[in-house]
């Protein structure tokens, strides 16, 4: 067996009293991609922090490349040769490509002075080693997401890096960006550069990687060959749980369209757009990043304005001209990022529950009235089950898919007719993405109408009964549930 | 339009110059007054004061922080330097009042610097709280009035000249004070900084994003303290050259000018959320200020409503600047439906 390039045995870390990590291994092959896997929570992120020398572990063996790591700091664990792609890059929006890619080695040289000329010259290195194409002197705060990826990831390689740990690097990117990842990381590790992938999204870690490590709740599950997983494995070693892939299929389903969209246009988003929704109804709308399907949601909600259409609610023509007439025709919208769009973070979970029934909890003279709203949160919190030991906490501690409850259950309690909803299981993890899917399908079961707009294939295939697919703005084709798969689909898609 | 041209459209600078020359040429048009060698060489002298602040406040602001201690401190470190020198009945050169000024501003900007840089306290927080302590030390502790009389070397730097330019029309002359040199350092040493240091590259990236500079290797904390310990000693200089060309010290009348400082600099253009700007737009800004300040009497608008104008001016230049970031995301969506994906 070759020698591993990272070795972490037994490794255990608490912070005040929560035991983040039970004795975890990692072991990493030079020149590897190595998939490390797990819900929110489950100490993928608090190891990473210690291999990059931000937390000292409670206790355990840490080795790289044959030599054992004792209290490394970060500057450290750079200099070694590990390097840490942070989910926000790490960048600064406000300064050159240049500045960005030079600014890291400029400092670790502990240079004062600052030579324009240098930093040309290391930043023009840095972007050719992986055929790069950008002008240096473009502010990257004007960069696209996969441009700033791009140039975190040329940063990172300029310090004679060995490994490579990309935290959740596929989150924001379109399916042709990741693409254009993938193939960066293939040409990382035919220098000899090994990768370590933390990810939860299942067709990734099959489509890049070799091996796999999987935690549940700071505990080694499973690691080992990438072939020898699948989808079901990998979902149970994740979860604990056995998850049956049933298809919805749809209760009783109304006559009269609840929601119907006639030619709607948004110059530069999308043009033409008609569909209808009845009572009952998953329907999805599917399409690349750039298709216009964020734009419609928005529409849809009164946050953006069409240019021409109409928007039909239960057969008449309404006038949807900002969030607060949507909800009047009891049409809500979970947000394509619920972070700040969806939630007030910092406020209590009670808060965030109730604020778009608010006007309802008024008493006499539209004084609050407490005790009712106590009452309320008291239900939507027993009925979602979101898991917290108390509402008063800010919304801000609750996991992804807890977070994503919090706004579902937040709409729900306005008896809604339409819930749109814009990537909802986006940065979920799969127990909870389950779980929200079976709270869609007993709300449509119940009568309402759904609309999902999601570039998750499967999802989208499993919850509706019927998809849109929408490309450069135009519907370019409708399925029914039974004939959709992932390559027809994706067939109209690009 | 060539890309320079067009990078250059995409600034502030280029607007808030218009805007100033176009003020100029109103000027020029109403009263023939503006162009004259003397009026030039008032607005010049009349920057020298406004422009030393200015410089402070623009790198803290660039810094993503706020300072609006500014004029207590200059007042106390300049009251301070007078009385402490009156007292001693010093008789010399300018020296020793700039050293003492200097070292009193360094202390008391490291005040406002150890709290923002190393408790990590917010800046406007910290710095309204300081203004107060300072107003405090010097009307209670130092026990302020006016001081009518300056030590003997004060006077004579603030009475010294470079050139004397006069009006041969009104008859009237002026003088370039020596105190311009030292701004004019203060700006080329800013400048040198913030472009040729890490330390001033320090500030910038601390303004776009603190937590990716500690990341990077920014000492932020110290980054952030001699920021505050530089701005203190500007201030001071401020406050000392201010008192030398008055030739008396009024302990209270800067008091008030950081609304008007800090409105200038974010009319040249820097974001008030800090990481853009540039000293060049700083000084446009902070100069168009001035001009209003000092030449509404000259197109016959009385002095009473200059207040209303600079007011309207901050208005109208804050709108320009946000039309322009509303342009920018335009652009910015009209290319994404390009689908530029960047090749690899």
């Amino acid at each position: 067996m070759p020698e591993s390039l990272l070795r972490a045995v037994g490794i255990h870390k608490s912070f005040a009293g929560v035991h983040a990590l039970k004795g975890v291994d990692l072991t990493i092959m030079p020149g590897e991609i190595h998939c490390l896997a797990g819900e929110n929570g489950c100490g993928k992120s608090t190891l990473i922090k210690i291999i990059s020398g931000v937390y000292q572990p409670d206790a355990g063996v840490l080795e790289f490349n044959g030599k054992s790591l004792q209290k490394i700091t970060p500057i450290d664990a750079i200099l070694l040769g590990i390097q840490v792609i942070y989910q926000d890059f790490s960048v600064f929006p406000n300064l050159t490509v240049m500045e960005n890619l030079a600014l890291n080695s400029e400092l670790s040289e502990k240079h004062k002075l600052v030579s324009w000329k240098r930093m040309r010259s290391i930043a023009q290195d840095a972007v050719t080693r992986i055929n790069f194409d950008i002008d240096l002197d473009s502010i990257v705060g004007t960069l696209s997401v996969a441009q700033k990826q791009m140039v975190a990831i040329s940063r990172a390689l300029m310090f004679n890096a060995r490994l490579i740990i990309m935290d959740e690097p596929t989150t924001a990117l379109t399916r042709r960006e990741v693409d254009a990842l993938f193939r960066v990381i293939l040409q990382l590790k035919a220098q000899g550069i090994s990768i370590l992938f933390v990810s939860h999204k299942l067709n990734e870690v099959f489509e890049i990687s070799e091996r796999f490590t999987i935690f549940r709740n700071g505990e080694l599950v499973r690691t080992g060959q990438t072939s020898e997983l699948d989808s079901a494995k990998f979902t149970y070693y994740m979860t604990g749980r056995e998850f049956s892939e049933q298809k919805f299929i749809p209760g009783e389903i109304g006559k009269e369209p609840l929601l119907e969209v006639r030619n709607l246009t948004m110059r530069g988003a999308f043009e033409d757009v008609s569909f209808a929704l009845r009572a009952g109804e998953i329907v999805g709308v599917t399409g690349l990043l750039d298709s216009g399907r964020s734009e419609l949601a928005l529409a849809l909600f009164g946050i953006r304005k069409a240019d021409s259409g109409a928007i039909l609610v239960k057969g008449k023509g309404a006038a949807i001209r900002s969030p607060r007439d949507a909800v009047r025709h009891k049409i809500g919208l979970v947000p394509e990022d619920r972070l700040t769009e969806g939630l007030f973070l910092p406020q209590s979970i009670a808060d965030n529950l109730i604020i778009a029934e608010i006007d309802r909890l008024a008493g006499r003279a539209g004084v609050f009235d407490r005790e009712k709203r106590a009452r309320e949160i008291e239900r939507l919190v027993k009925e979602f089950a979101i898991a917290t030991p108390d509402p008063q906490n800010a919304g801000q501690t609750l996991s992804g898919g807890n977070q994503q409850r919090v706004v579902l259950a937040k709409w729900l309690a306005c008896n809604l007719d339409v819930l749109v909803l814009n990537g909802p299981t986006v940065g979920v993890d799969i127990g909870s993405k389950h779980d929200i899917h079976g709270i869609l399908r007993d709300l449509a079961r119940q009568g309402m109408g759904i609309l999902i707009i999601s570039d998750d294939l499967p999802e989208v295939i499993e919850n509706c009964s019927r998809v849109l697919v929408l490309k450069a703005g135009k519907i370019v084709t409708e399925m029914d549930a039974d004939h959709a798969d992932e390559q027809r689909i994706l067939a109209h898609m690009m | 339009m060539n890309k320079g041209l067009k990078k250059l459209t995409k600034r502030n600078e280029p607007y808030i110059f218009l805007v100033v020359l176009a003020l100029a040429l109103l000027i020029q048009f109403r009263s023939g007054q503006f162009f004259t060698g003397n009026n030039l060489v008032d607005i010049a002298s009349a920057m020298v004061v406004p422009g030393l602040f200015a410089v402070g406040t623009f790198m803290v602001i660039l810094s993503g922080g706020i300072d609006v201690s500014f004029p207590a401190l200059a007042s106390l470190t300049s009251y301070a330097t007078t009385k402490m020198l009156l007292d001693a009945g010093y008789t010399g050169g300018i020296w020793l009042p700039i050293l003492i000024s200097l070292s009193l501003g360094a202390a008391l900007g490291a005040f406002n610097g150890y709290f923002i840089g190393f408790l990590g306290l917010p800046a406007l927080i910290v710095t309204l709280g300081t203004s107060s302590v300072f107003k405090g030390v010097m009307q209670g502790a130092l026990n302020s009035v006016q001081l009518a009389t300056i030590p003997p070397g004060m006077q004579a730097f603030g009475t010294s000249s470079l050139f004397v330019a006069s009006n041969p029309l009104s008859g009237l002359t002026s003088r370039m004070p020596v105190a311009f040199l030292v701004f004019a350092s203060v700006l080329l040493v800013s400048f040198l900084i913030l472009r040729y240091t890490f330390l001033g590259r320090g500030i910038y990236a601390i303004g776009g994003n603190e937590v990716s500079a500690h990341r990077a290797g920014f000492n932020t904390r110290r980054t952030k303290f001699l920021l505050y310990v530089f701005v203190g000693m500007m201030a001071s200089l401020a406050g000392l050259i201010r008192t030398c060309m008055m030739q008396q010290n009024h302990p209270t009348n800067m008091l008030g000018m950081e609304m008007n400082i800090i409105a200038g600099v974010v009319l040249g253009g820097t974001a008030i959320t800090g990481g853009t700007g540039s000293l060049t737009g700083c000084m446009l800004g902070t100069l168009l200020i001035v001009i209003v300040e000092n030449s509404m009497i000259l197109i016959g608008i009385p002095t009473i409503w200059k207040s209303v104008f600079v007011g309207a001016l901050i208005i109208i230049g804050t709108g320009v600047s946000a039309w322009q970031v509303f342009r920018a995301n335009r652009v910015a969506k009209v290319r994404f439906f390009r689908k530029e994906v960047p090749t690899i």
